[in-house]
């Protein structure tokens, strides 16, 4: 088996699942996979802030865990599942738990940080259903929110968390 | 910032990774989970012609004992370390430093290897290593050798690897089961780099004194450090000792300047945080020896 050696300046074919289709698109070496989603596949709910992994506005889900699309590029996510904002509500016209809470309970204000938010809260309650306030904040402190003041973002993860047990029992 | 461009390569086996590595040598970068590499591209304070993918080298990213180490292969990511039982085990203090490795999202990517290949002055994972006196295993095309964490780690983002070198597997010793641990640090926001960190093992005999300390501080010189305690063995394992090693650390350490803290202020982190960790080391060495009568 020959390595993979991809030129730089040139667009190489990009295989993967988003949000449960099957996608393609052309990508430099360089170009980063939050760009990517953004302007090859349409995937405008990605949002890029700062682009060197600090403020967690890029997160998507890899494989169902949160990464930030902003330092990892398109052509390692050849055969990756991924999952953007746009694939967490259940169908065109519900919306996910989550987004109802924060919609309900101001948790958010220029909706910048929301995207990433809503990944990491996702991931978060898969794997703590019923996080407790510490936890919440200690997942939280991957993203950065300059309107809420991220009490209201709190509640809101904490009181959808409530709403999917409740479907659950 | 975007990167400049690059050619993309993604080896298979260590060997072709060494090859290419050993044919671009300063011109490459390895790129493993990038959440350091990401930023030094974006930022372009690096401008690789290539970038070496090597997360998809099979078996590079195992845990394996051998003999008194515990071998973690460089792409073990740092998620993963941490939910490793075994690791939790043989190198509690590990254990004990990987929440305070960025954030979830960036643990979830991140991995042992690039940590310590990349020698930030403030990561856990090299201070972690340098504590417990661990080692760095590199490969080139030609040879494989291991360099002690103490002398691996020269000064900021500076190694002693060698240009055609890949840091292949970190070695940590196993730490005896009486060992106590504590880990601790402090930034401007979690999961931010740390303005001091602080790192403990030891172990107590049975009249409670100290049988072996190992204490590191990162974060505060260029690189992480071993603060020389052998001065201390013997001593009653309480506050006062404590008081006197928090005195001594301080001195024998030269504090870094920058845009977040002064010296002096690193040196007064420093000794707040080994003043808490080691207390909580000597708590659980006690707990541990217990535990084992």
């Amino acid at each position: 088996m020959s390595m993979l050696r991809l030129a730089p300046n040139a667009r190489h074919r990009v295989e993967l699942n988003v949000n449960g289709a099957a996608r393609c698109g052309f990508a430099e070496p360089r170009l980063l996979l939050c760009d990517f989603l953004r302007h090859e596949l349409q995937a405008y709910g990605v949002h890029v802030g700062c682009e060197h992994g600090v403020c967690g506005a890029c997160t998507i889900l890899w494989n169902g865990e949160p990464v930030r699309s902003c330092l990892l590029f398109a052509v390692q996510a050849n055969g990756a599942e991924l999952k953007t904002v746009e694939g967490i509500a259940p169908n065109a016209t519900e919306l996910h738990p989550l987004q109802e809470k924060f919609w309900e309970l101001h948790g958010l204000q220029c909706g910048f940080c929301t995207p990433g938010i809503l990944l990491t809260a996702e991931a978060l309650l898969k794997e703590i259903p019923n996080p407790s306030e510490e936890e919440v904040r200690e997942w939280l402190s991957g993203n950065l929110c300059r309107c809420t003041g991220y009490q209201n973002i709190v509640t809101a993860i904490q009181e959808a968390a409530k709403t999917l047990s409740e479907r659950r029992t | 910032m975007k990167p400049v461009a690059f050619e993309y390569c993604r080896p298979e086996t260590v060997f072709e990774a060494a090859g290419v590595l050993g044919q671009c040598r300063e011109d490459a970068a390895v790129l493993a989970g990038g959440m350091t590499l990401g930023p030094m591209l974006n930022l372009r304070i690096m401008r690789p012609r290539v970038v070496i993918d090597v997360t998809r080298i099979r078996g590079l990213d195992l845990i394996d004992v051998r003999g008194d180490a515990v071998a973690t292969g460089a792409t073990l990511v740092q998620a993963d370390a941490f939910r490793s039982d075994m690791l939790r085990r043989e190198v509690p203090l590990l254990a004990l430093a990987l929440p305070w490795v960025g954030h979830f999202q960036t643990r979830n990517r991140g991995t042992l290897g690039g940590s310590v290949a990349h020698a930030d002055p403030s990561a856990e994972i090299p201070l972690c290593l340098v504590v417990g006196d661990g080692a760095v295993v590199l490969r080139s095309k030609r040879r494989e050798r291991r360099v002690r964490a103490r002398e691996f780690f020269l000064g900021a983002l500076t190694t002693a690897r060698r240009p055609d070198e890949l840091v292949v597997a970190i070695e940590w010793q196993r730490a005896a089961p009486d060992a106590g641990h504590a880990f601790e640090e402090i930034a401007q926001r979690h999961g931010d780099f740390a303005i001091a960190a602080a790192a403990c093992q030891i172990r107590i005999d049975d009249s409670g004194r100290i049988a072996a300390l190992a204490l590191g501080l990162g974060g505060v010189e260029n690189r992480p450090v071993a603060v020389e305690t052998s001065g201390f063995l013997g001593r009653a394992a309480d506050e006062d000792t404590t008081a006197e090693i928090a005195e001594h650390a301080v001195q024998s350490v030269v504090a870094m300047e920058d845009h977040v803290a002064d010296a002096r202020f690193r040196l007064a982190l420093s000794r707040e945080l080994i003043r808490r960790v080691m207390p909580r080391a000597i708590g659980d060495a006690r707990l541990r020896r217990e535990r084992l009568q």
